[in-house]
Parts: C-alpha cells; sequence; structure tokens
C-alpha cells in the first residue's frame, strides 16, 4: 500500500509503529505531564529525558533530521522565550555584553527544555500513528464518541476544504486579483465567507448523506480494540522511567 | 395488464413545496417493477433530486404517498424504508465521511446494527461488489475521483438494498471511470434508478426512462424511442451529443 495515510505519519513496521495507539497517547500525555512537573534547575534530568525520547525514535527508525525538521514547528512558541531574560526583573548577568535577568535566563531554559521535549513526544507519537488509529485509540481511551466523530471529521475535510479554498484563490487570481495591502483584503475576506457558506452547506448533505443510511444520532465506532497487558506494560515503561528521573530530580534539588 | 408483483417502487400523486414555498413536484406518478434498470432524465432544477430525497423518507410528500416493495414511507418504517432504498449522492465527497473507505461501508450496516464479523463480512462484500477491496483501510480523500464514486456505490449496498438510486453518476467522470462504473452497475441486477442527464448513459444502462420536467412526470418508454423523439427532446431541453444516433444500438442489432 502506497498512500500516505496523513501528512506526519512516517511509514514503518517498528514495534513502536505497531502498539496500541491508546498506550502510545497515554505514554506520551504522562510522560509529558512528568517533563512538565520536573524542577528546570536539575539540568541533568532534561539530559535524561532527551536521552529517553531519542532512544525511543530510534525504536521506532525516525531519522534525527526528520525530527529535527519537525522540532522548527516550537520555534514561533520560542521567540517568546528569548525576550524573557532581556525583560525580566531581579538579580542580573552579563553574557558577551548583554545585561540579563537571571530569573528570566531560567524561565527561558524552562520553556526551551520542556518545549523541545514535549514537542518532540508528540512528533515521535504523531510519525508512528496514522490519524484513523490515533482517533481509536482516544475512543479507547473514553473520549466521548461525539468528540472523536468530530475530529474524524474535520480530519476528513480538511484537504477538501483547503483544495476549494486553493481553487477559489486560483480563480481570483485568474481575473488579476493580486493583493498588496489591506484594503484590497476585501475579496479575499468575501472568499472566506463564500468558503465557509460552502462548507455549511457541505455539512448540511454530509448529514443528508448519513441520515439516508440509517443515521440516528449516535455513530457508531469501529476498530477500537483493547490492548493487551504487556502492550500497556511497555507503553507505561516510558513515562514510569521518565517519573523515576523525575522524582530523583525533586529529591536531589540543591 | 395486471401487476402480478408488488412493484418495487411506487409513486402516486407526488407534490411537494419547498419550505420557501416554492413547488417543486405537482403530482408525480411512477411505477418501477423489482429488477428494473430505469432512467429518470430531465433538464436541470426539474426535480429529479427532489424525488430521489423522497423515496427514502428523507423529505416528506406534501400529497401523495411513495411505497417501497408495499411499504409506505412514514415515520414508521423510516427505517426500514432506508435500508431498502440507497441512493448514491453527486458529490462522493458528501458520502463519504468517514476517516476511511472500510469504517464508512461499515457506517450503514452498523446504524442497522450490525456488528463483529458479520459487519466486516457485509463490508468486504460490498467492497468486492464494486472492485475496491484492496482499497479498505485508504482515507477516501486519497482515492481517485472515479474510485471515490464506486466506493460510495459500496456503502449502500452494504445495507443489501432492495432499490438502488444514482444521482448523476456519471457526473465528473472520464469515459474509463464512466465506463467502469456501467460495468459495476450492471453486474449488479439491482432494481436501479440512474437520475441523470447523460443520455447516452441512459441508453447504455436503462431499457426504460422517464422523463421529469416542471416537477411532473412528461414521458414514460422505452429509452431509444423517448431519445429518438426529437419533438419531445426540444420541448424538455433535453439533447443528444452531436452526432450521436440513439436507434444505431437497434438497428446494428
Amino acid at each position: 500500500m502506497a498512500a500516505h495515510v496523513h501528512a506526519l505519519y512516517v511509514h514503518g513496521t517498528s514495534p513502536l509503529h505497531r502498539a496500541a495507539p491508546q498506550c502510545k497517547l497515554a505514554a506520551t500525555v504522562l510522560f509529558v505531564l512528568v517533563v512538565v512537573a520536573t524542577p528546570r534547575e536539575a539540568l541533568w534530568a532534561f539530559g535524561a529525558y532527551a536521552v529517553l525520547v531519542a532512544a525511543v525514535a530510534a525504536l521506532a527508525r525516525l531519522s534525527p533530521a526528520v525530527l529535527a525538521r519537525r522540532l522548527v514547528i516550537e520555534l514561533p512558541f520560542l521567540a517568546f522565550a528569548v525576550f524573557l531574560p532581556m525583560v525580566g526583573g531581579g538579580e542580573r548577568v552579563d553574557v558577551v555584553g548583554l545585561s540579563l535577568s537571571v530569573a528570566g535566563l531560567w524561565a527561558a531554559w524552562g520553556i526551551l527544555a520542556k518545549g523541545t521535549l514535549g514537542v518532540a513526544a508528540a512528533i515521535v507519537m504523531a510519525a508512528t500513528t496514522p490519524i484513523p488509529e490515533i482517533l481509536h485509540g482516544l475512543e479507547r481511551l473514553r473520549l466521548p464518541r461525539v468528540i472523536t466523530a468530530i475530529a474524524g471529521f474535520m480530519v476528513r475535510y480538511l484537504d477538501v476544504t483547503v483544495e476549494e479554498a486553493r481553487r477559489m484563490a486560483i480563480a481570483r487570481q485568474s481575473r488579476g486579483h493580486d493583493p498588496r495591502w489591506l484594503w484590497q483584503a476585501r475579496a479575499t475576506a468575501a472568499s472566506a465567507g463564500t468558503l465557509f457558506i460552502r462548507s455549511f452547506e457541505r455539512g448540511e448533505r454530509v448529514h443528508l448523506a448519513m441520515v439516508s443510511r440509517g443515521y440516528d444520532g449516535t455513530l457508531p465506532s469501529f476498530g477500537a480494540t483493547a490492548a493487551a497487558r504487556d502492550e500497556w506494560a511497555w507503553a507505561l515503561a516510558v513515562p514510569a522511567l521518565a517519573a523515576t528521573v523525575g522524582t530523583l530530580a525533586w529529591w536531589w534539588l540543591p | 395488464m395486471v401487476a402480478a408483483v408488488t412493484p418495487a417502487v411506487e409513486v402516486r400523486g407526488l407534490a411537494y413545496a419547498y419550505p420557501d414555498g416554492r413547488q417543486a413536484l405537482f403530482g408525480v406518478d411512477l411505477c418501477i417493477e423489482p429488477g428494473e434498470r430505469v432512467a429518470l432524465l430531465g433538464p436541470n432544477g426539474a426535480g429529479k433530486t427532489t424525488l430521489a430525497l423522497h423515496l427514502n423518507g428523507v423529505l416528506t410528500a406534501g400529497a401523495g404517498e411513495v411505497r417501497i416493495s408495499g411499504v409506505p414511507v412514514a415515520k414508521e418504517h423510516l427505517k426500514e424504508v432506508r435500508r431498502r432504498v440507497g441512493i448514491v449522492f453527486q458529490d462522493p465527497d458528501d458520502q463519504l465521511f468517514m476517516p476511511t473507505v472500510g469504517q464508512d461501508v461499515a457506517f450503514g450496516p452498523a446504524n442497522l446494527g450490525l456488528r463483529g464479523d458479520a459487519l466486516a463480512t457485509r463490508v468486504r462484500q460490498a467492497l468486492d461488489a464494486v472492485g475496491m477491496a484492496d482499497v479498505a483501510d485508504r482515507a477516501p480523500h486519497h482515492l481517485s475521483f472515479g474510485q471515490r464514486r464506486r466506493v460510495a456505490v459500496a456503502t449502500v449496498l452494504a445495507m443489501e438494498p432492495d432499490v438502488l438510486v444514482l444521482d448523476e453518476p456519471t457526473s465528473n467522470l472520464d469515459p474509463v471511470a464512466r465506463r467502469e462504473l456501467a460495468d459495476v452497475l450492471r453486474s449488479l441486477s439491482l432494481t436501479t434508478l440512474v437520475i441523470t442527464h447523460d443520455l447516452p448513459y441512459a441508453l447504455e444502462l436503462c431499457p426504460r426512462s422517464l422523463v421529469l420536467d416542471e416537477g411532473r412526470i412528461v414521458a414514460d418508454g422505452a429509452t431509444e424511442d423517448l431519445l429518438a423523439d426529437d419533438e419531445l427532446m426540444a420541448a424538455h431541453r433535453l439533447e443528444l451529443p452531436y452526432g450521436f444516433d440513439p436507434l444505431a444500438p437497434r438497428r446494428a442489432s
């Protein structure tokens, strides 16, 4: 089967790819919680977490280049962290001629380290789990069926809507539309409105098609199968290891 | 002639006005026997889709009645009627809304209460019938338009309907996809109503045609006879493609 299942998924047959989605989801969320709860002064703990994420990524046979490229998504959020040392108050240190706030530096480090680890963990999960499986996993984790169904519709119609928007943009450009200034945004705004109306009408047609096939307000659920106990054990070993590191970090806090 | 069997579809005096007051159907009468393949022809805005939505009770008749294999389309029979009448809508993107093809095909039978192996068998059979068994795990938006149309047919076949209704099945299909769909439809031998203004397609698939215009059935007969009737065709904004002779197949045989 050659088709890509979604943009973030990296095809593979590693144990991580085969693991039950609910286990991966739970492990990822727990891992992120442990990372966030770790005191930022315990530098070594973050090193240990990074090694853990790298080990899991290696198990999934994800190339470090893919991981690094996808981490770029984090940059806009880190831009905020860069300013913290400059605007922060309290004790200050001089670094290559810049006077920086110590508290601000710690805060920036905390955001950088915890953010990067969280994003990296999410990337590993997304790269090894196709979206329909993520939805199954969420269902197994007792997320209400309505929520997973809405998420499913969003995934299903994202491409359709993006394609529609692209066609509308091409049609605008074909008639000489070349917006450069804010006051020329009128046509774009009108297109956005049209796109909304069209999507709304599509929603009505989809509902019609659902009703025609016997939809009575409850969506059937498919494919969500229970995970074996040792599958849970393997998956939860990752956050458990992280939790051990986190506990030690609190213990040895200077 | 007395009908020996209950008609698969029976519509009597069906009238319908949209909520905004615009009248769409003005007393439609039609009868389709089990196993028949019938084309419903008519210009845009003739009320063809509106008529189709009455066959499974999505729209409720203002006057008149619709019966499917003798069962009146009314609130108390809606579930059964919707199992018996499978509508394939014009845009497969409206019909395929689940994350994977297999789940989408399972949607209908699951609503009928099927689970487990019975459900899986139904899905496999339906996808097999349209030659799409190998795409069950794919996402609908990764299929070609022609494949999506065939999967849309499978989604209703999975409910084992008595009557298959297709709304403009050839729109946006390239000639090969159009022919492949015709092969699928011929292989099904179900009672079928093909709503279309693709007249050669109607001729190819349906021995009998109905012409609907301005909310009324204005002609009912052998497809080749209707298509060869220039006066009738012109009066109802129907037009054959350039150089097309509807009587050529008859002369050849």
